[in-house]
């Protein structure tokens, strides 16, 4: 359990932070960013954030190693397909589902 | 649609990291983003140094400022101050997707109105999949546990496969976090400063080595529209 002071003052902090990333650049910054280097900067980085946070996470993110694996790769499958997001999400806890049913089954 | 099975995994993910469902509900209405929220979670669950909160939120959430300069230029000049104060709380992937397609100068109203639904919806789903946690077997809470990252791969591939230096940028981001998960001293960096290491690093080689093109701007946009309907 965390202590519910204790989870409020992180609950400011992080609402804090989010929305004033939104809220300044809406308030300060009323001219496009001129900046190419800066621009492209703000096109990568979200790509590389959501990256960073899937490798090597999502190989734990299951009951097994095996199952997130096989589950990773009908994601990678389904999304070089172009499927839609929650087809590709769907896909992806159906392999584990099953995967772990036959891993529960066999040991 | 979108961003409810999002906010579900997201409930799911919350519980399952320690977080009662009240306290789950309450981390989705306070931020309505999806990957900060899921890096935000470890750090109050895990006791992590307030300003580890702070850093990891400010990277990761930055693609918002972005959006609020885009979403910025479309607004009236006659909106007040305190109503862009207001409004900006709004400003998620599916919101800027939409406001950023009118023609007309947006009013505070009209994103009132674009507001509304999206956060009714995220934290809705988020209540959903945090009592689904507690209730549901083992192997189902499992096997959704995959979600969020199966969508997050969802959202890169399509890019990464029209745009090169995305899918070698992604590369770099994934390869710099497994070494920080595997060699064993860099495995000490906890994971919120190990995530903007990777990402700030990738990033800033590919802006230098292949930034966008000059009239990419626009494509940029497009690209952060097809997105915005699924993630927040």
């Amino acid at each position: 359990m965390i202590r519910t002071d204790v989870f409020f003052l992180y609950l400011v902090v992080m609402a804090g932070v989010t929305y004033l990333i939104r809220m300044l650049p809406l308030l300060l910054c009323r001219e496009k960013i001129k900046s190419r280097f800066i621009r492209s900067l703000l096109y990568y980085i979200p790509y590389a954030v959501l990256s960073a946070m899937t490798i090597p996470a999502i190989f734990y993110s299951t009951g097994y190693l095996l199952s997130a694996s096989l589950g990773l790769a009908v994601a990678v499958v389904l999304s070089l397909l172009e499927k839609k997001l929650l087809t590709v999400a769907v896909g992806a806890c159906s392999t584990v589902f099953i995967v772990e049913c036959v891993i529960r089954y066999l040991l | 649609m979108g961003y409810l099975s999002v906010s579900f995994a997201f409930g799911i993910f919350a519980v399952g990291a320690g977080m009662t469902v009240w306290q789950a509900i309450l981390v989705s209405l306070a931020n309505v983003t999806s990957a900060g929220q899921l890096a935000g979670v470890p750090i109050i669950t895990g006791g992590l140094p307030l300003i580890e909160m702070v850093l990891t939120q400010f990277v990761i959430n930055l693609r918002y400022s972005l959006m609020s300069v885009s979403v910025s230029q479309k607004m009236s000049p006659k909106v007040k101050v305190w109503h862009r104060i207001v409004v900006a709380f709004g400003v998620t992937d599916e919101i800027f997707g939409v406001a950023i397609s009118q023609k007309d100068e947006l009013e505070t109203p009209y994103l009132l109105g674009l507001m509304a639904t999206p956060i009714l919806g995220w934290t809705l789903g988020t209540a959903l999949g945090a009592l689904a946690g507690d209730i549901l077997p083992g192997i189902v809470v499992s096997a959704l546990g995959i979600a969020l990252y199966a969508m997050f791969v969802a959202i890169i591939i399509p890019p990464a496969k029209k745009d090169h230096p995305v899918a070698f940028c992604c590369l770099l981001a994934m390869a710099l976090s497994a070494a920080f998960r595997y060699i064993p001293f860099l495995s000490s960096v906890s994971s919120g400063i190990s995530i903007i290491i990777c990402a700030l690093v990738s990033g800033l080689l590919f802006a230098w080595i292949a930034p966008i093109p000059e009239e990419k701007g626009s494509e940029g946009k497009d690209r952060a529209d097809e997105e915005g309907t699924v993630a927040t």
